[in-house]
């Protein structure tokens, strides 16, 4: 059984098919790129895998569990407890320190822990920034704060929405490290991006093209 | 959330303020009216009855001494003064003086046997002043007409001026016009100045017919409705003003929160994402607003008073006693109000869509 399962999604607005007829799977383990030009599908895949948004058409299996039809009350905790969101703008509440931002996902999801949430800090390696406010950090930093805050609940998948979209090579790089520890300790990776280069770190690339799933690579230079 | 707490806080000084003055108004202005004289009249309660002093003293039991501000009792008499016909009222001058405060004395009240207090209007026919002395001539009805009568020499100690028929009599005392008339105590009517609303006087005359068969109490309507009639205008005005108070706060908190979750849209939108329920939405919200709503509420409770207090002091001239109870009332009605403030903008936080905000829309 795959972890997670798109079975003949379409996603319909109006006259407008932003997903037509997309299946594919993700196993546990897997690091999977979604790729695609601006309007190709790429965000709505995102939210209908995010569990933010419910398929026109189509069944969405998460470990076995068809969750197109749940209630939105159903998808949140589903997304509480299952997801665990990278945003391309980082989205950190600017009145709180980088572990209380950390912690902020604990409070939703079980009880806060700031030795937790250290930990999780001390693992994207930011422990010694964990007082510090998003204005007090640089871009890389308040993305690697991003990640601890997807990573603390322990999700069954990180979803990753253009993560180096606003991140010089260096800071790039760093994230791309941290995927590929990520990858190494046995999580599964969905990265939505248009950068190449994220995607080819990937073990597979799915490319949308128009809403449909035009192709999908597997990375022959893929190292675990 | 300052201007939130401001117009909480405002809010509820207006309504903590205009409460506390709503329940002083009926006894600052019963107070008030206390001036304008007499509100509830003794009679006899029949041709026959026994209306003395005594029973005045027993009906006078019947009422609170602390809500009792005067109680005058009246034996009128036809008189001749300078062969003019006058009518004599013969008074407990004390009694008088506390129940018709409004009465304006050009000199002195009698203060004992033997002194009078003219009228202006019968002064200026008699051409008396103060410090004058008038000859009293009592005849009975029934008199022959070569009997002289009985006289008897009174000092004006003053003129009274009370914009009424008082002004046409001349006022002695009980004594003097026993020893002149030799009425025996029966007496024409007590007037009774009681500082209690329309329904307390009604209550308190029942209570009087009771204790006292000789006499029958009645309320001077014409006191007792106007001060009802103003005391439930300023009521109402009260009532009224607090409402649109409150209203006005009401439409300036959910403004606020309005502008509190437009502005936090995205943090809203990250939360959800994160797996805020809508509970979870709306309770930390409400949790804010109701916590704004207390403290505004304990804030304008103290406020609320000082104003209260500096309005009785500048209108009724006299203080106000806190009353604990407007404490929690003001706090209740303050998380009431930015409760119900809060309703809107809370409903328009749960309907933000986390993927639509994620998206930087």
């Amino acid at each position: 059984m795959s972890l997670l399962e798109l079975k003949n999604i379409s996603k319909i607005y109006g006259d407008l098919k932003a997903l037509d007829d997309v299946s594919f799977k993700v196993e546990k383990g897997d690091w999977v790129a979604i790729m695609g030009p601006s309007g190709s599908g790429k965000s709505t895949m995102m939210n209908i895998v995010g569990c933010m948004d419910k398929p026109s058409l189509g069944q969405v299996l998460l470990d076995g569990a068809d969750i197109s039809k749940e209630s939105d009350k159903s998808l949140t905790n589903i997304r509480r407890d299952k997801i665990g969101l990278i945003f391309q703008q980082f989205h950190l509440v600017n009145y709180l320190t980088a572990v209380e931002n950390v912690m902020v996902s604990q409070y939703y999801h079980s009880m806060p822990d700031e030795k937790e949430a250290l930990a999780a800090l001390e693992r994207v390696g930011l422990k010694d920034r964990a007082k510090h406010l998003p204005s007090q950090l640089s871009g890389g930093e308040q993305q690697r704060v991003c990640i601890a805050r997807a990573l603390i609940n322990y999700p069954e998948i990180v979803l990753a929405d253009e993560p180096t979209g606003n991140l010089d090579e260096a800071n790039e790089n760093i994230v791309i490290d941290i995927f590929k520890q990520l990858h190494r300790e046995g999580t599964t990776l969905i990265v939505v991006t248009h950068d190449p280069e994220v995607a080819e770190v990937a073990q597979r690339t799915l490319v949308l093209e128009h809403g449909r799933l035009a192709k999908e690579i597997v990375n022959p230079n893929f190292k675990d | 959330m300052l201007v939130a707490l401001l117009a909480i806080a405002i809010g509820a000084t207006i309504l903590s303020g205009l409460v506390t003055i709503y329940y002083d108004v009926p006894r600052q202005m019963g107070a008030q009216f206390r001036n304008y004289g007499a509100n509830m009249l003794l009679m006899p309660a029949s041709a026959d009855a026994d209306f003395n002093e005594e029973a005045i003293e027993q009906a006078k039991s019947a009422v609170n001494k602390d809500l009792l501000v005067g109680a005058a009792p009246y034996r009128y008499e036809s008189v001749t003064i300078n062969d003019q016909p006058v009518i004599a009222a013969a008074t407990n001058m004390d009694g008088a003086k506390a129940a018709s405060p409004y009465w304006y004395v050009n000199g002195a009240w009698p203060t004992q046997n033997g002194e009078a207090m003219v009228g202006k209007s019968l002064a200026a026919v008699l051409g008396v002043k103060e410090g004058g002395t008038v000859s009293v001539i009592y005849k009975e009805e029934d008199a022959k007409e070569d009997d002289k009568g009985k006289t008897a020499d009174f000092t004006v100690t003053g003129i009274l001026e009370t914009g009424g028929t008082e002004e046409d009599y001349i006022f002695i005392s009980l004594e003097d016009m026993s020893a002149l008339t030799g009425f025996g105590g029966r007496l024409d009517v007590a007037e009774l100045s009681i500082s209690a609303s329309k329904d307390e006087l009604q209550a308190i005359a029942d209570k009087i017919s009771t204790v006292s068969p000789a006499v029958s109490a009645r309320l001077v309507k014409r006191v007792t409705q106007s001060e009802t009639t103003v005391l439930t205008k300023l009521q109402a005005l009260v009532f009224l003003v607090t409402s649109v108070v409150l209203l006005l706060t009401m439409i300036c908190v959910a403004t606020t929160m309005m502008a509190v979750v437009a502005e936090r849209r995205k943090e809203i939108g990250l939360r959800k994402a994160l797996g805020a329920s809508n509970a979870g939405i709306i309770g930390e919200f409400m949790g804010e607003g109701l916590l704004l709503g207390g403290f505004g509420g304990l804030l304008g409770a103290g406020f609320g008073f000082a104003f209260a207090q500096a309005v009785s002091m500048n209108v009724f001239n006299s203080s106000i006693s806190f009353r604990f109870i407007i404490l929690p009332l003001t706090v209740l009605v303050s998380v009431a109000v930015t409760g119900l403030a809060c309703l809107l903008p809370v409903r328009s936080a749960t309907d933000v869509d986390p993927a639509l905000v994620l998206k930087g829309e």
